[in-house]
C-alpha cells in the first residue's frame, strides 16, 4: 500500500518540477539572447518594442497580496474565535456554511461583481477606479473564507480537556482564547496565512478585471496596476516570439514567488503542534 | 525505495509507449496535408474555418500556424505554405501574390453613453491617448478626468489603433489597459469618463442592445459594420489569404468555402465583418 503512495507522491513531486522544467524552456529563447537582468532593468515593459522589465508587476504583486492579507487575516482569525468561542453552536454553524459558499464562487463572478459595483464606487472617490486598492478588496474577500474555515479548524484542535482545565481555573474566555487557544494554534494560523498568501499571488480573472493592469509602480492605492499573473493572461493569447518566452519569464518569476514562500512557511510545517 | 523507483520508470515506459503507439497510428498515408501561415489575427478565424472543412473532408489535415502577416508573405512566396494570412492589403511590391479577401476588420472609438461629446478630431483623439488632453473640459465636456482605456501589447485591434494613429504602444499614456472587447465595453460602463476602443462587431451589437455606449464617427463616416464592409469607414483594414500564382485544388476548395456564406457566422463570433 505504502509503496503505492509513495508513487503517487513521486508524480505529484515530479510534475512541480516538469512544470519548472517547461517554464524555463519556453522562456529560454529570450533568457539566452537577452541577460536575464534586464527582465528588472529595462526601461518598461513594452514587448512589442523589446523592453522586458517585470519589477512593476512584482511590486505591484506583492503590494496586492500583502493587502489583501492585512485585511482578510485579522477578519478569519475574529471569524474563527468567535465561531469557535463565543457564538451558539447553530449560529457558528450556519456562519460556516456561507464562508464555504464563498469560497465556492469563481474568480470571475468576483471579478464581474468588483467592475460592475466596486470600481465605480471607487472611481467616484478618486482616479478611474480600476486601481490596486479594487484588486486589495477582491483579493481580500476571495482569500477570506479559506483563510476563515482554516483557522476555525486549528482552533477547533485546541484539546478540549484544556479547554475545561481553563474553566476549572477559573480563566475567562478571552483569557483562556488568548493565553491557551491562540498560541496552541499558532502553527496552523500560520499555514492558513501561508496558503492565502499563494492563492492571492496567483489569483488572475478577477484582478485582472478590477485592477487597470497598467504596468508601473503606483503611488497610490488608487492608481492602477498589473499583477504577474494578470500579464500573462492579458497577453499570451496573441504573443509571438521573444514576446511569448518574455510571458512565460514571468510565469517563471511567479513559481519562485511561489516557492521562496513555502520556503519561508516549511519550518511550521515540521515542527509539531501542541494540541 | 528501489522497488518505487521501478514501479516509476514502469508506469512512465508505458505512458511513453502509448504515447509512440497514437502517433503511430495517426500517420495516415491517404491525407491530403494543407499549410497556412502567418497573421495571428487571422489565425483563430482559420483555426475554426480549418475545422468545419476537416469535419466535411474527413481526408485533409489543415495545419494553421501564427508568424505575422510578414511570415504568411514570405511563407507563400516561398512555397513553404499553401496559403498565406495577411491582416492588410497587398502592397505594390507584393503584386505577385493573389489576395483573396476573406473578411474586414474595424474599430470603433467608443465613450459611456453619458458623455456629451459625439464627435472627436483624429489630432483630439492622439492626444488623448498620448496624455496631452487629460480633462474632457478641455473639449468642453464635463469637468472629469478622461480614462483612457487602451488593449495589451499584441492585440490586433491595438496594432490596427497604433497604426491608423501613427502612435508607438510606448506613447500611450492609459489609465487602464484591458484584454478583449467585452472587458473594454464593461470598463466604460463602470467609468463614465472613460473612452476605449473595440471591434466594431461588438459595439455595434452592444450599442443595439441597449448597452450605455456610443460610437464615435471617423472622418465623419459613422462607425459602422456596413461602412467597414464597403471600405467606407476608415479605421479599418481587410483581411486576405494569399496565394503565389494559381492555387492547388484543395487550397482553392478551401478559400472558396473561407470565402462562402458557410463562413460568415465563424467571422462574426470573431468579431469581423463578412464581406
Amino acid at each position: 500500500m505504502h509503496h503505492g503512495l509513495a508513487v503517487l507522491t513521486a508524480l505529484v513531486g515530479i510534475l512541480v518540477v516538469f512544470i519548472f522544467l517547461f517554464l524555463l524552456q519556453e522562456s529560454w529563447p529570450l533568457l539566452s539572447k537577452i541577460s536575464p537582468s534586464r527582465l528588472f532593468t529595462d526601461p518598461s515593459w513594452h514587448p512589442s518594442e523589446e523592453y522586458y522589465n517585470v519589477s512593476a508587476m512584482v511590486v505591484a504583486t506583492l503590494l496586492a497580496t500583502l493587502g489583501a492579507l492585512a485585511i482578510a487575516a485579522p477578519l478569519g482569525i475574529a471569524f474563527a474565535i468567535y465561531c469557535e468561542f463565543y457564538a451558539a453552536p447553530y449560529l457558528s454553524k450556519a456562519l460556516s456554511s456561507i464562508l464555504e459558499l464563498l469560497a465556492g464562487i469563481p474568480s470571475v463572478v468576483f471579478g464581474l461583481w468588483g467592475l460592475v459595483v466596486l470600481v465605480p464606487v471607487i472611481s467616484s472617490w478618486e482616479g478611474p477606479g480600476t486601481s490596486l486598492l479594487a484588486g486589495i478588496i477582491i483579493l481580500s474577500i476571495m482569500i477570506l473564507p479559506t483563510g476563515a474555515l482554516l483557522a476555525r479548524s486549528s482552533l477547533a484542535n485546541t484539546a478540549q480537556q484544556w479547554r475545561q482545565a481553563s474553566a476549572a481555573l477559573g480563566l475567562s474566555r478571552w483569557a483562556m482564547v488568548k493565553t491557551i487557544a491562540l498560541p496552541a494554534s499558532k502553527t496552523g494560523l500560520i499555514n492558513a496565512l501561508i496558503i492565502q498568501a499563494g492563492r492571492a499571488l496567483g489569483e488572475t480573472m478577477a484582478v485582472l478585471m478590477v485592477c487597470g493592469n497598467i504596468v508601473a509602480i503606483p503611488d497610490s492605492l488608487f492608481a492602477p496596476v498589473r499583477t504577474l499573473s494578470a500579464n500573462i493572461a492579458l497577453e499570451m493569447a496573441y504573443a509571438m516570439g521573444d514576446h511569448r518566452a518574455a510571458l512565460y519569464s514571468t510565469g517563471l518569476i511567479l513559481l519562485i514567488l511561489v516557492t521562496a514562500l513555502l520556503c519561508f512557511s516549511r519550518p511550521n510545517l515540521t515542527e509539531r503542534s501542541h494540541a | 525505495m528501489q522497488y518505487t523507483l521501478y514501479r516509476i520508470a514502469k508506469t512512465l515506459s508505458l505512458v511513453l509507449l502509448c504515447s509512440i503507439g497514437l502517433i503511430a497510428c495517426n500517420g495516415d498515408q491517404d491525407t491530403k496535408r494543407l499549410q497556412i501561415t502567418g497573421s495571428s489575427t487571422i489565425a483563430p478565424l482559420l483555426l475554426e474555418l480549418a475545422q468545419q472543412y476537416e469535419t466535411n473532408h474527413p481526408d485533409v489535415r489543415i495545419d494553421v500556424q501564427t508568424g505575422g502577416s510578414a511570415r504568411g508573405i514570405a511563407d507563400s512566396r516561398q512555397g513553404l505554405a499553401d496559403i498565406g494570412m495577411v491582416s492588410r492589403a497587398l502592397k505594390p511590391s507584393e503584386s505577385d501574390l493573389t489576395p483573396h479577401p476573406i473578411a474586414r476588420d474595424g474599430i470603433a472609438i467608443i465613450l459611456h453613453k453619458d458623455n456629451s461629446l459625439s464627435e472627436l478630431s483624429r489630432q483630439q483623439i492622439i492626444d488623448i491617448y498620448t496624455g496631452k488632453i487629460k480633462n474632457w473640459r478641455q473639449l468642453s465636456g464635463k469637468d472629469e478626468t478622461i480614462a483612457v482605456v487602451s488593449k495589451a501589447d499584441g492585440r490586433s485591434t491595438l496594432e490596427l489603433f497604433l497604426s491608423y494613429f501613427n502612435l508607438n504602444s510606448s506613447d500611450i499614456q492609459a489609465h487602464a489597459i484591458i484584454g478583449d472587447n467585452e472587458h473594454a465595453i464593461k470598463t466604460v460602463l463602470a467609468n463614465k469618463a472613460a473612452i476605449a476602443y473595440v471591434s466594431i462587431g461588438t459595439a455595434e451589437y452592444n450599442a443595439s442592445t441597449g448597452v450605455a455606449i456610443k460610437l464615435l464617427a471617423n472622418d465623419g463616416i459613422v462607425a459602422s459594420t456596413e461602412n467597414v464592409a464597403n471600405g467606407s469607414f476608415p479605421l479599418a483594414r481587410s483581411l486576405n489569404l494569399v496565394t503565389r500564382g494559381e492555387p492547388s485544388t484543395l487550397a482553392q476548395s478551401f478559400i472558396d468555402f473561407s470565402q462562402s456564406p458557410q463562413a460568415h457566422s465563424a467571422i462574426k463570433r470573431q468579431y469581423f465583418v463578412p464581406l
